[in-house]
């Protein structure tokens, strides 16, 4: 698996990549369940406005998150997020609403640059920094940090 | 821990809790010897079994203790004073086991003072010397000394320790000993299963003990009965009933693909997967239950100790011990339930001497009971006590801003009762000392909401309260009615469900405004409405007919509000599912479920919902309801106007806060005497009156309004009820005829506003004279000072009539505090039989003070004889009128304030 070693601190990591508004996404693989097609979501009324609705998933209800809401990235009504990336967090699961679902990559950890400063705030605290691929750049999310949506909401 | 140990543990202290309790029914009742054998049998076991462990402390103690039972079941009298020394032994035995928990060891330490005590009462019963009783029921372990010194066996008698303590069957030396010297005069035979011989002293006792064949055989019968049971971790019973769930779940997505296709041949297989589904859901819910007597276990011990601490004599019944509920309710409840029978021993229940100063039985009564009512559990907490203190009730919810002096006035008592569940209301000491109650009710009722309950209290003075308690028999599934609103679904707990109601326009239910509130009418009482839509803030602007929808009447504990939906769909078994930890703050939803179909839909909480509603939306109506009274008397305010006809074409039609209430009568009911039209209701006979213009119907029903005050009825004859309405209540032209106070616009139509009044006495001639009526009033503005509020709801509009602006108070301190608020008043109308200050009073009082001095004051009586008015004159009324006489008191109320205009 690991053949690729770079430098003494150098692994590797495999990402699941996404597309979301636009802009690819990489999701450490270790973090993610399963990939799916999320069907009758349920919005979910007075619920904070990153978290799409819930579903059923196989008899569990999972908790979709909207990740462009969450991202700041523009809502496009016309196309409806097809796909989902199942997480689970503290036994609960949740579906990150995401456009389309790339393929998984094999990055070197020193190829990871950090965040550009000048990156969106909302984007930026999600983010643990980007790799820079041929023709596109991939932004890695931290999945923990994606779903902080009460802690922020309690915040506010 | 040792998983021998850890189970020693959870037993014994099981066994304790039921030796506690049995051992308060068997001072009760010392006779019983199948009461005393289970105790026995108990103590022996934690002996047995401690002897076994190695725990020589707790051995030691129970052997004691045994000894002392076993002389009981030989027949030593039972006295107060040995079952106190046995529950303070079991408690220490429950205090080493606590730190044997904790430190997987027995505490260093002795218990020679209890063993030294037990043995005493053993030896020589009953003839303990007084002085040690209280050593021993207070705390004998501070005084071993004293215990230890107070054995009467002297001499050569040393104590003399063991190494280890004693083993079951051994007998100490001191024992020995005592049983050498002591041989000829008692005989102390270590104790014997069953058959012991009765000793000397049974003789002067109790009968000894009857144990007879049959009692044997049902202690072994149950002996069996405990051993077809097995232990089960409670994790394991938890996951197979979320297994359970999950089943059944799929079992619901299954029947719902079933039913999309007809002619499956899955049918059959379904329908029986779907029984046994069902069957296996009931038997895991069963392994979940437990009787409710588990959470009583504790509560005999705590009411015998709170009766000899506080010096009651209580007698604690219990009924229905072994109605079953789940394990997980149970657990909530047990606090709740404890605290409240400490709250009705405490504060509940008089001393013995001033219940019977009340003329009470000098043992008070705290009755538990619980039973079943279609898939809820009803647990009653009910004392016969000196029920709660209203006073003390108002004083504390008008200081601590729950409500204000007047609201309060206007609230009933139950109303006033369900203050003690505000939170924060027990805080204060005033109210616990003098009322009792309300210490942590807000407590108890938050831990009952939690598991989706309800909590109701019912008090009257002096003959006791109750408390009644409504909670679902389980958490994991239960039943809820499924609904829509803007195009999603909910289920709503049908536990909090009433009932449904259709509105529409322009039929019986309609949902009306009171201007941006909407309301419904629902058997003659205000329901406050709620939309789920804009509740949820999911309002998509459909269906905007405000005047139609399903309307979900709610109850939460004492509020009763509706909740209105887009539609209702059906009732469905759910599996409740925590929300996510992400959408947990949303007070409005209390889970989410998987439906049939594979949808998920929120779970509404009503309890959310009557927060939302403002908590005190709820007691506000009703309030507004009995204050009908208020707003007609208020020239600005809507009043509840009855729109009828009768007679004419013309709408009639009457203050709503005046009637009693709406009845259609079967014409074949009303009867004929002494020439006047009767009906038999609510087992009296009440008058009928006619309007001009009206007959009675002969066939089919007839509409009538019903008034009532003061325990008499009589009914007015109408043709047809049309509608109820709010408006301002402005009469703008003045009635010419008999009976109708003048004309008002009541929806954009001319209709005649009745006086109530001239109908009364056709009823009963005496009507008026039954009570003293007192208004006063002052130029353009009066004060009407009644207690009866049918007579202000009366004459408010006959004044309003006569062009007055008109305040009314309920009270002559009420209408002092309306005078003295610097409100300008022209004149005050005053009712002379009143309670606490009386209208002659009342006048005095505002002749005294300096400001109001000059304030014309009208007496309204019935009672017109030269020494009434004369003691009217004294009292400085400047008028005196029968209250009946309405061209009187308008005439004088015209001549007083006319006098006032002129003084100004």
């Amino acid at each position: 698996m690991s053949e690729k070693k770079h430098g003494v601190d150098g692994g590797v990591s495999e990402y699941v990549t996404a597309m979301i508004g636009g802009q690819l996404f990489g999701l450490p693989i270790s973090r993610v369940q399963d990939v799916f097609m999320p069907e009758r979501l349920t919005r979910v009324p007075l619920a904070p406005a990153d978290v799409a609705g819930v579903l059923n998933l196989r008899g569990r209800i999972v908790t979709a998150v909207n990740m462009r809401a969450r991202l700041g990235l523009p809502n496009e009504e016309s196309d409806r997020p097809p796909m989902a990336v199942g997480v689970d967090l503290r036994g609960e699961s949740y579906g990150l609403l995401i456009d389309s679902i790339g393929e998984v990559l094999k990055l070197s950890d020193d190829s990871r640059e950090v965040n550009p400063v000048n990156l969106d705030p909302r984007m930026a605290k999600m983010a643990g920094g980007v790799h820079r691929l041929d023709g596109q750049l991939m932004v890695v999310l931290d999945v923990d940090r994606v779903l902080e949506i009460g802690a922020e909401a309690m915040a506010a | 821990m040792d998983d021998l140990l850890r189970e020693f543990l959870t037993e014994t202290n099981e066994s304790l809790d039921v030796v506690d309790n049995q051992l308060v029914k068997f001072e009760q009742d010392p006779n019983n010897a199948k009461i005393l054998d289970n105790i026995f049998r108990l103590v022996h076991t934690i002996k047995g079994t401690c002897g076994f462990l190695g725990l020589p402390r707790l051995e030691a103690l129970a052997h004691a203790a045994e000894t002392l039972m076993g002389k009981f079941r030989d027949g030593m009298p039972v006295t107060g004073q040995a079952v106190t020394l046995i529950l303070t032994t079991i408690d220490r035995l429950k205090d080493i086991l606590g730190q044997l928990e904790a430190n997987q060891a027995e505490p260093e330490g002795t218990d020679e003072d209890l063993i030294d005590l037990l043995h005493h009462m053993a030896e020589h019963g009953a003839e303990i010397p007084a002085d040690e009783a209280p050593i021993a029921a207070a705390a004998p372990e501070e005084k071993p000394a004293a215990a230890a010194s107070a054995d009467t066996t002297s001499g050569s008698l040393v104590v003399q320790t063991l190494e280890r303590a004693l083993r079951p069957g051994e007998v100490s030396l001191d024992d020995l000993e005592k049983a050498f010297r002591e041989t000829e005069t008692e005989a102390a035979p270590a104790p014997k299963p069953v058959v012991a011989t009765p000793a000397p002293a049974a003789a002067i006792a109790k009968p000894a003990p009857r144990k007879t064949a049959v009692e044997i055989e049902a202690v072994n019968e149950s002996d069996k009965v405990a051993n077809q049971s097995i232990r089960v971790n409670v994790d394991t019973l938890e996951h197979l009933m979320t297994m359970v769930s999950e089943l059944v779940l799929t079992r619901n997505q299954l029947l719902e693909i079933g039913r999309r296709h007809e002619d499956s041949d899955f049918k059959v297989p379904l329908q029986r997967l779907s029984n046994v589904t069902a069957e296996l859901q009931e038997g895991v819910m069963k392994t979940r239950m437990q009787p409710i007597g588990n959470a009583w276990q504790k509560l005999p011990r705590i009411v015998r100790d709170l009766a000899g601490e506080l010096g009651k004599q209580i007698d604690l019944e219990m009924h229905g011990a072994d109605t079953e509920l789940d394990r997980q309710v149970l657990d909530l409840i047990k606090d709740p339930l404890t605290h409240m029978v400490r709250n009705s021993a405490d504060h509940g229940l008089e001393r013995p001497d001033e219940r019977a100063k009340a003329g009470k039985p000098e043992q008070g009564t705290i009755r538990l009971s619980a039973y079943h009512e279609g898939g809820h559990i009803i647990i009653c907490i009910a004392d016969n006590g000196r029920g709660l203190n209203t006073e003390r009730i108002k004083a504390k919810a008008v200081s601590n801003g729950l409500a204000t002096e007047s609201e309060i006035e206007k609230m009933t008592e139950a109303q006033i009762h369900k203050f003690i569940f505000a939170p924060g209301f027990s805080t204060a000491a005033a109210v616990t000392s003098v009322s009792g109650r309300g210490v942590g009710m807000d407590v108890v009722r938050t831990n009952i909401d939690q598991i989706g309950g309800t909590i109701d209290i019912k008090s009257v003075a002096g003959e006791g309260s109750s408390v009644t308690i409504k909670i679902p028999l389980t958490l994991a599934i239960v039943s809820a009615l499924i609904v829509e609103a803007a195009g999603d679904r909910f289920a709503i707990p049908q536990l909090s469900v009433v009932e449904l109601v259709r509105a529409r326009a322009n039929s019986e239910y309609r949902i009306e405004r009171i201007k941006d509130t909407p309301v419904l009418r629902l058997r003659n009482k205000l329901l406050p409405l709620m939309h789920l839509k804009k509740l949820l803030r999911i309002d998509d602007g459909s269906s905007a007919d405000p005047e139609n929808g399903f309307i979900v009447v709610t109850q939460v504990g004492s509020q009763t509000f509706g909740i209105v939906v887009d539609g209702v769909f059906h009732t469905e078994e759910i599996v409740v599912k925590p929300m996510s930890t992400k959408l947990r703050h949303i007070g409005m939803f209390s889970g989410n479920t998987i439906l049939g179909d594979g949808a998920v839909i929120m779970i509404v909480d009503p309890n959310g919902i009557a927060q939302a509603l403002g908590t005190s939306v709820g007691s506000q109506h009703e309030i507004n309801e009995e204050n009908a009274a208020m707003r007609a008397s208020s020239a600005d305010q809507l009043t509840s106007m009855l729109v009828f006809r009768a007679g004419s074409m013309q709408p009639k039609a009457v203050p709503l806060a005046l009637i009693t209430r709406l009845e259609e009568i079967a014409a074949n009911k009303i009867e004929q005497s002494n020439g006047r039209h009767m009906v038999q209701y609510r087992d009296q006979l009440m008058p009928l009156v006619q309007m001009d213009g009206v007959s009675v119907r002969s066939e089919g029903s007839q509409p009538i309004l019903v008034f009532a005050d003061d325990g008499r009825s009589m009914g007015l004859v109408v043709d047809e009820i049309i509608d109820i309405v709010e408006e301002r209540l402005n009469i703008e032209v003045a009635g010419g005829s008999d009976g109708i106070l003048g004309s008002a616009v009541v929806k954009g139509q001319a209709t005649e506003v009745i006086d109530v009044g001239h109908f009364l006495p056709m009823a009963f001639a005496d009507w008026f004279s039954r009570k003293e009526m007192r208004p006063s009033a002052t130029a353009q503005s009066v004060l009407l000072v009644d207690d009866s509020a049918f007579f202000r709801n009366m004459l408010a509009p006959v004044l309003k009539a006569a062009g007055y602006r008109v305040s009314v108070a309920a009270n002559a301190n009420e209408g002092l505090g309306a005078l003295r608020s610097g409100q300008r008043f022209d004149a005050v109308l005053t009712d002379i039989e009143m309670p606490d200050m009386n209208g002659f009073e009342f006048a005095e009082t505002i002749r005294a003070d300096q400001r109001l001095g000059g304030m014309p004051i009208i007496a309204l009586s019935s009672l017109i004889s030269p020494a009434a008015v004369e003691r009217g004159r004294q009292a400085g009324f400047h008028d005196y009128v029968a209250k009946f006489d309405r061209p009187g008191l308008i005439a004088a109320l015209k001549e007083q304030t006319a006098e006032v205009s002129r003084a100004a």
